[in-house]
This record gives C-alpha cells, structure tokens and sequence, in this order.
C-alpha cells in the first residue's frame, strides 16, 4: 500500500470508511491519521498520515504469537485467525506500530487490507472510500501495477525502517 | 511461509471491481492458504442509491440494508459528485439514523419558552396546533408575518407552504451568515454567482489560490477529490490564511495575512498584474469593461502599500502575483465559502472576481466553468397567487440592494417588534439550529420570546427545539424521498433521494408534515401529489428522463456538455454592460465603491486575539456533533493558540482553558492547542461544539461553542451579511 501524504487531507474518511465496512467496535479503529508539524511559525512543514498495520515482511507479531493465530497469510497479508487466538498480547506488546487491539470478543484484531474485498477485485475500503485518491494498493510484484508505478516515481519512507521487520506500507512524500 | 516480499499484495483487476468473486487471479491469490479474512458481513441484502444529506453537498451514495438495518454508506460511482467517493461525514448517517437521541413524538410545550418541558403528543394533536397557528398569524397579521427558516433539502416543501400561505419570508443562515457576499460580489462582476456546487474547475487548474478557504478541513468532497487531481498533476498553491491549515501544508506559498487584511494584498496582486502587463490582455479586452479605472483605482496600491496592513513582504507578494499569472488563463483564485468576516466582505470577493477576470479564468478550463443543468419542469401546481409582500429581512427604512437572498439574521431581527417595515410573528424552523447559526444568541433568544408560535421541524433535539411551542419530529434522509437534485454542474445530472428504510420511530417525512398542514389551513390545492416519490417520479418524467434508471442508479446523468471558452462556449454575462465589470456602475450608482477600497479593520487590544473559526472535515456545524460514529474521531474542538503567545500568558499545550470576549462573555472551557500552525495576534477553533441541549446527550458539554461568542457582528452594507471575524478574546485558565 502507498500513502501520498501530499495529497493527504486528515480528513479521516479512510478511518470512518474501515470502520462501518469491517464493523469494527465503537472505541477501536484499525486505521488512524497521523499529522505532524515540524518548524518554528511561519516556516513550517506538515505531513498527514493514514496509518495502519505495515503487514510486515519480517512481523515481529507473528514470531511473538505462541499459538499461531498471527500468520502471514497467502500473498502475504499478515492476518490473525481468531479461534487460534487467545488474546493474550504478546502480538500487540511486539508491534512497533501499536497497529492492534483486542476485539470485544476476545480476539485480537487489526488491519486486514479488507482481504474479503481484494478476493472480489474491490480495494480495501479506506482505498475506496478516500476523496484525495493518495491510498493505493495493489501488487508490488507487477512493475505496472499503480503502487509500483508511485514508488517509482516518488520519493517515500516506510515508518520504523530501524527495525527490520519490512514494512509494507510506504508513505509517499 | 512460502511468499517473497516482491510477491506481496497482488489483486485482480486492480480496483476495476469486475473481477468476480471466484475468477482467475483473485481466487488463487487470497485464500489460497485456507485461511480466509472472515466476511465482516456489511454488505446489504439490497443496497438502494440515493444522496447525501450529513452536508448540503449532496453526494450520491448507495445504501447497505441488511435484515432492514442500514450496515454502511459508500460512494455512488455513478454520481458525478461523489465519483463513488464520500467524505468522512458520508459514511456516517448511520450515526444519524441510529443515533438514540432523535426525537421520536410530537412534543408540545408544557410551560414557559426555553424551559424544555414538554409532553409528547400524536401527529394529529400536533399539526392541529400549529394549523391553529398559521391560522391565527393569517388573520391577525396577514401572511407575511410567518417566517421559515430552512437548511436542508427537505426543506423545499416547507418553501412551498410558505409560498402557497403567502409569505416571502424564507431565509437560510447560509446566505448572510456564509456564502452571501461572494455571491454577490461574483454577480456584481460577471453577472452571475458561483452557486453551489461552485462552478470552479480545480481539477484542471494549474494554480488554484486560496483566500481563508480552507479545502480539507471544510471538506465538500467533490471539491476535495478536484484539489487532490490538481495537486497530483503539479498545480501549483498558494494558501492566504493567518492559520497553517491542512491546504497551507501543501502550498507552495503560504502568506500567514494579518487577519482582516485580505482585500490590500488582493489590490496589491492587481496592481502587479496590471503594472508588470501579467494579465490576459486580450480577454479583458474582448470580454471586461473599467480596466482604465481600475489601472487608475490601483495605482497605488503597490505591494509595499500592502505590506505595512498584510504583514506579508512586497518581493513576495510580486513573487506570489507572478506564480499566479504565470498559470493563467488555468489559474483559480477561490471564491471561497463562508466569507462573511469583516463587513466589507462583497467587496472583497469583488476583488476576487476582477483578480480572476484579469487572470482569464471565468469560462476558462481550470478556471470557472459555465456550468450545465439538466432541465427539469417544475410541477403543475396551482398557481401561487399574488406576490407576497417582500420579506422583512432589514431595520425600518434599511436596504442592502445587493442581496440576492433573505437575509436570515434580517428575519431575526423583524421579528422584535417594531424594528422592521412590518413584524415576524411566526417561524417555522427546518433543521437549522438558529441559536449556534445567527451570531448574537442573546438577540435571537428575544426575538423567539416575541414571536406568537414558533414550531421546530428536526431529526434531533436541537437547542432551537427547546425554544418551539410544538416539535415535530422529522425522518432522517435515509427514511424519505425528498426533491429531485438537478444543480448546474460540470456534467448535468438529476438525482433522486430515496428511502432507504422505513421511518423510525413515530417521525414523517418533511412533505408529508407540510402537506398535513396545508389540508389543515385550506391550502390543499397546492399539495395534490400522494407521495413525494410520485411528486419526483412526476418532474423526471416531465423532463423525459428514465425514472427506472433513475430509481434503480439515484442517478441520470446527462449526454456532456460543454462548458469552457475551450469547449467552444461563448459566455454570457448578465450584467448592465453585458461585461464583465471591473468597474461597477451599479455600485456607484448606489453610492458604493465602485472598485474596491481596502479600510484596516479595527484592531484587537492588547491581550487579545481575534476570534477566527472553520469547520472540521468530519462535521457539519453543529448538526453532526452528537453522531456517536462521526465523533468518535472527533468529540470536541481545541482553541488554536501560537505557541509563544501561550507561553506569554503561562498556558500549555492541553490545559483547559476558557475564552472570554470583549463583552465579558465567558465560553464552555475547552482544551488548548498551542501550536506554532497559527499568528499570534489571533485565536481558532472549530465551530459546531458546546451544545448545552439536554437532549443532545452526547455532544452536550464538549468543547466551546464560538457562536456565543459572537455578540458583535460588521453589517456589509452591500448585502447585509454578518461579518462575524471581529471579535476579540482573552484566554484564561480554566478554574478549577
């Protein structure tokens, strides 16, 4: 997934959009903005932010998981299976990307790229829904998809590259 | 795990959303490990189209309804609006469907006003008191002492009751409250306002200037996803605004103004256009008349004049006037929306118009758009009768001559008795909360207790419905079908609103409560549809359009037109001179400036900051604050003050503090927000909080209502818009 944070307005569709489509309990998001200030009045410099789970390469959430609930699925999603989960944290305490939370139900929940959506060739809801078109998604594998397309393109950054685990969402400057 | 990285995400058709579920590369890629992401299962067993109304927009969207609940609200693709895209608010009307403060019975007033006692009564008991009091108002002071104040797209038919009574007072706060002068300002000059949708092509721009406009926070969705496609294909932006907005961010000249000073940088930038020959010379020619006046009015007018009222410095205000002029003709300056700021505010969007005129832009791609409407027949009513007489909408001898609409705050203030040429004795009240949208409550609070009957027609306990001898308790938008919405538009279309649910509770559609009343006041006549859904079917019948499609889509759109000089359009303007009217004679001939002049506001004294305040993208006003859904990312407004200016007066980041104005007027206390995003001579916050309406249990007590704070306006003597940006606050800690 890609984010142009220069189109980016903040405006929290993208967190609203997830939120009815994947019914997502009142209190929880499993997408959130991020808006940052950097400098001193009047030379300043803003960035937006749609943030979710990175599905990282290396997720540290699912060597964390003790029962296998947390798994990086076909394609390379990472997802959690809810009757293998227990709810026991460990995921959420490994994240660096505070990106979960556990579900009134017991189970952990987060991002899930509305997989059930890119099985009927729909993008993710917080894709769809965005009135700025700067989400993108899509397969970095294919040079011609639009997200190989904007990497190529644009300059961007992944969040907490220090970590190693290869985040999968890149922010687009 | 059997995947590589460069494997990662892969989905078919890319978005085209024809890939069925089962076909080809979808299927293989997710689920091939078993293990599925479960069905959150939102999606409806129907999904019905229809359109927006969480803002006055009117995207198209379609309907998720699931063992009859409405699950979700996605974008129409089909609607030219909304381009199956919606803003934050869109996805939210469940918040508003569902949300359990709504009114549910007719209330009638038990005692006093404001006293929010009431007993609920049925539909019949109700419409019979207020038909009784249209009645009386008829005979005891004719027609036109009844008032209907309206914001919403169910309230046309109320429009037409009132029409039928004989009545021409009909006002809305978004005129003199909001986007009136501009309208006025554009008339003046190119003998048509922009309307809403406005007619800007900023999607095509290649520079789009922003004056106090502030796209993404005050979020119109279409008008969003245009700014986006522009700033993806490299337009450039320059962003006017004392406050760092979320635009300023993405600009490539911010010039943090000194508030109130708009109109000399305008001058300013028209001097240098017109000084350095940057401007389009042969459309002024073909197309403008005054251009030797304005030479002459501006000369002047040099940036380093502007500079000592702007605070912005000349090399940038020339830098900024070449970036401008070298787009053009595809260089939109924004008209803005909510512009009533200071009094002189049509005069400043008059500047506007003749920086866009020299530009090119009117009737230009990427400029302004002369926009297309699909044409619509109106019903075959009866006819109305004899005009009524013209709305008191101004003190006893007062004319703004260029108000194009009823001036809300006008209606307000006749409604004291013996203000106006003649007394409001009646209003009707449709959803619009008139205590958090005309500025000075205090006035608005005595005129409501003058008045003979006052009856609220809304979805939720709105502080005005704790003011009403009778509430009637309206269906939200996803429970009734409303007018048909044709606007002029880029492409012309017509949309239909239906329902998407049956109507909660025991509240009713707007035209079935205007109808009962009129059967009740001998109006019938004028009613003589069964529904509103035949009433619609009728009008797109009549325009020879395929009510199926429309019904099954919510949407027609119509063959495109074209709209641009490009396009091959010739543009019309209605104006005395058939000009464009740099100069204005109308205006001189009513003793007003003919070209624009720019008078320093008054400014705040020492200690205190100009109030300023604007919209958030996931609110409209105060209507939406109590949507549980829609707040749960956004439950109350922060007070904006610079860093340094905080620190000055010993505050932090966060505290609670409370605003006090200049008439010792003391605000809800609301969290401080010290931030370097905004001048130090001024203070911000998002309007539409610090309900105090028992019944809005959610948003009552969050954040600070700016509306109370508002107790002085500037009147444009133009128009008679209420220039509400010159008030002054101190900000104190909140005792504990």
């Amino acid at each position: 997934m890609t984010v142009d944070t220069r189109l980016c307005v903040a405006c929290k569709a993208c967190v609203l959009a997830c939120k009815a489509e994947n019914a997502v309990p009142d209190g929880f998001c499993r997408d959130w903005l991020v808006e940052e200030t950097r400098g001193e009045f009047p030379d300043l410099h803003a960035q937006n932010r749609s943030e979710r789970c990175n599905h990282c390469s290396e997720p540290p959430c699912v060597d964390a998981c003790p029962t296998g609930a947390s798994h990086v699925a076909g394609g390379g999603a990472v997802l959690v299976t809810h009757d293998k989960c227990t709810g026991c944290k460990a995921c959420i305490a490994a994240c660096p990307y505070d990106a979960r939370y556990v579900h009134p139900q017991g189970w952990v929940d987060k991002c899930t790229f509305c997989l059930h959506r890119a099985r009927r060739g729909e993008k993710p809801a917080c894709v769809s829904v965005c009135p700025t078109f700067c989400l993108e998604f899509g397969d970095l594998a294919d040079p011609d998809s639009d997200v190989s397309r904007r990497l190529r393109e644009r300059r961007y950054k992944v969040l907490h590259p220090e970590t190693g685990c290869g985040p999968n969402v890149y922010f687009l400057e | 795990m059997g995947y590589t990285r460069r494997e990662f995400i892969r989905i078919a058709g890319a978005g085209a959303g024809a890939a069925a579920a089962g076909s080809g590369l979808a299927s293989r890629w997710w689920g091939a490990d078993g293990d599925p992401v479960p069905d959150p299962g939102t999606d409806g067993d129907k999904v019905v189209p229809s359109f927006c109304e969480l803002c006055f927009w009117k995207c198209g969207i379609l309907c998720h309804v699931k063992d009859g609940r409405v699950t979700k609200i996605v974008g129409n693709p089909k609607h030219p609006l909304s381009r199956g895209r919606l803003c934050p608010r869109g996805t939210g009307g469940t918040g508003l469907l569902y949300d359990p403060d709504r009114l549910k019975k007719p209330l009638v007033r038990a005692n006093g006003r404001g006293g929010q006692s009431f007993r609920e009564v049925e539909w019949s008991e109700a419409l019979d008191r207020v038909a009784d009091g249209l009645k009386g108002l008829r005979e005891k002071y004719g027609p036109e002492s009844l008032a209907l104040y309206t914001h919403g797209y169910g309230g046309s038919w109320f429009k037409h009751l009132l029409r039928a009574y004989g009545s021409a007072n009909v006002a809305a706060p978004s005129y003199a409250q909001c986007r009136g002068p501009r309208e006025a300002g554009f008339r003046l000059t190119f003998g048509q306002g922009v309307g809403s949708p406005e007619n800007t092509d900023m999607e095509n721009a290649r520079c789009i200037t922003l004056l106090g406009s502030h796209l993404g926070e005050n979020m119109h969705n279409t008008q969003v996803q245009d700014f986006a496609l522009a700033l993806s294909r490299g337009a450039g932006l320059v962003v006017v605004d004392p406050r760092f907005s979320v635009a300023a961010g993405k600009a490539d000249h911010w010039l943090p103004i000194k508030p109130g000073t708009d109109l000399a940088l305008l001058l300013a930038w028209i001097h240098v256009l017109l000084a350095e020959g940057l401007y389009d010379r042969d459309y002024v020619d073909k197309y403008a008349v005054g251009l030797d006046k304005l030479r002459e009015h501006v000369a002047d007018k040099t940036p380093e004049w502007a500079y000592t009222a702007t605070t912005i410095p000349p090399e940038k205000i020339v830098a900024t006037a070449r970036f401008l002029a070298g787009a053009r003709p595809a260089s939109l300056v924004h008209p803005g929306r909510h512009v009533t700021w200071y009094g002189d505010d049509t005069q400043r969007t008059r500047a506007i118009a003749i920086l866009n005129a020299l530009l090119g832009s009117w009737g230009r791609r990427g400029g302004f758009f002369l926009p297309a409407q699909l044409p619509l027949p109106k019903y075959p009513y009866t006819h109305y009768g004899t005009e009524p007489k013209p709305p008191a909408d101004a003190a006893k001898g007062r004319v703004y001559p260029f108000a194009d609409e009823t001036i809300a705050s006008g209606v307000c203030d006749a409604s004291i008795p013996g203000t106006a040429d003649y007394d409001i004795k009646g209003w009707l009240v449709y959803g619009t909360n008139l205590l958090l949208a005309l500025p000075e409550p205090e006035k608005t609070r005595k005129a409501i207790q003058a008045l003979d009957l006052i009856v609220a027609i809304d979805v939720l306990p709105a502080e005005i419905t704790g003011w009403a001898d009778v509430v009637l308790p309206e269906a939200t938008y996803l429970e009734r079908c409303d007018e048909l919405d044709a606007p002029p538009w880029r492409v012309p279309f017509a949309a239909v609103r239906q329902p998407v649910v049956e109507p909660m509770y025991d509240s009713k559609p707007g035209w079935w409560i205007a109808r009962e009343l009129a059967h009740r006041i001998g109006l019938a006549d004028y009613f003589p549809w069964k529904d509103s859904v035949e009433y619609a079917m009728q009008r797109a019948h009549a325009a020879g359009l395929d009510c199926d499609a429309m019904r099954r889509d919510g949407v027609v759109v119509g063959a495109p037109a074209a709209v641009t000089i490009e396009d091959g359009v010739e543009p019309v303007f209605d104006t005395p001179s058939g000009k464009i009217e740099l100069y204005s004679q109308p205006l001189a001939d009513a003793g007003f400036d003919p070209l624009p002049n720019f008078t320093p506001p008054e400014e705040p004294p020492p200690g205190m900051f100009r109030l300023l305040f604007g919209r958030s993208p996931v609110h409209t006003f105060g209507r939406t604050t109590n949507n549980r859904f829609l707040s749960e990312v956004a439950s109350t407004n922060e007070l904006w003050l610079n860093r340094r200016a905080a620190d000055e007066l010993g505050l932090a980041d966060g505290e609670q503090v409370v605003v006090v104005n200049q008439d010792e007027v003391r605000s809800e206390p609301l969290a401080l927000r010290a931030t370097q995003r905004i001048r130090s001579d001024c203070a911000y916050m998002v309007h539409g909080y610090g309900h105090d309406a028992p019944g809005l249990r959610f948003a009552r007590g969050r954040g600070a209502n700016d509306t109370r704070l508002v107790t002085r306006t500037k009147i444009d003597p133009l128009m008679g818009g209420t220039g509400m940006n010159v008030n002054f606050v101190r900000v104190e800690r909140r005792q504990p």
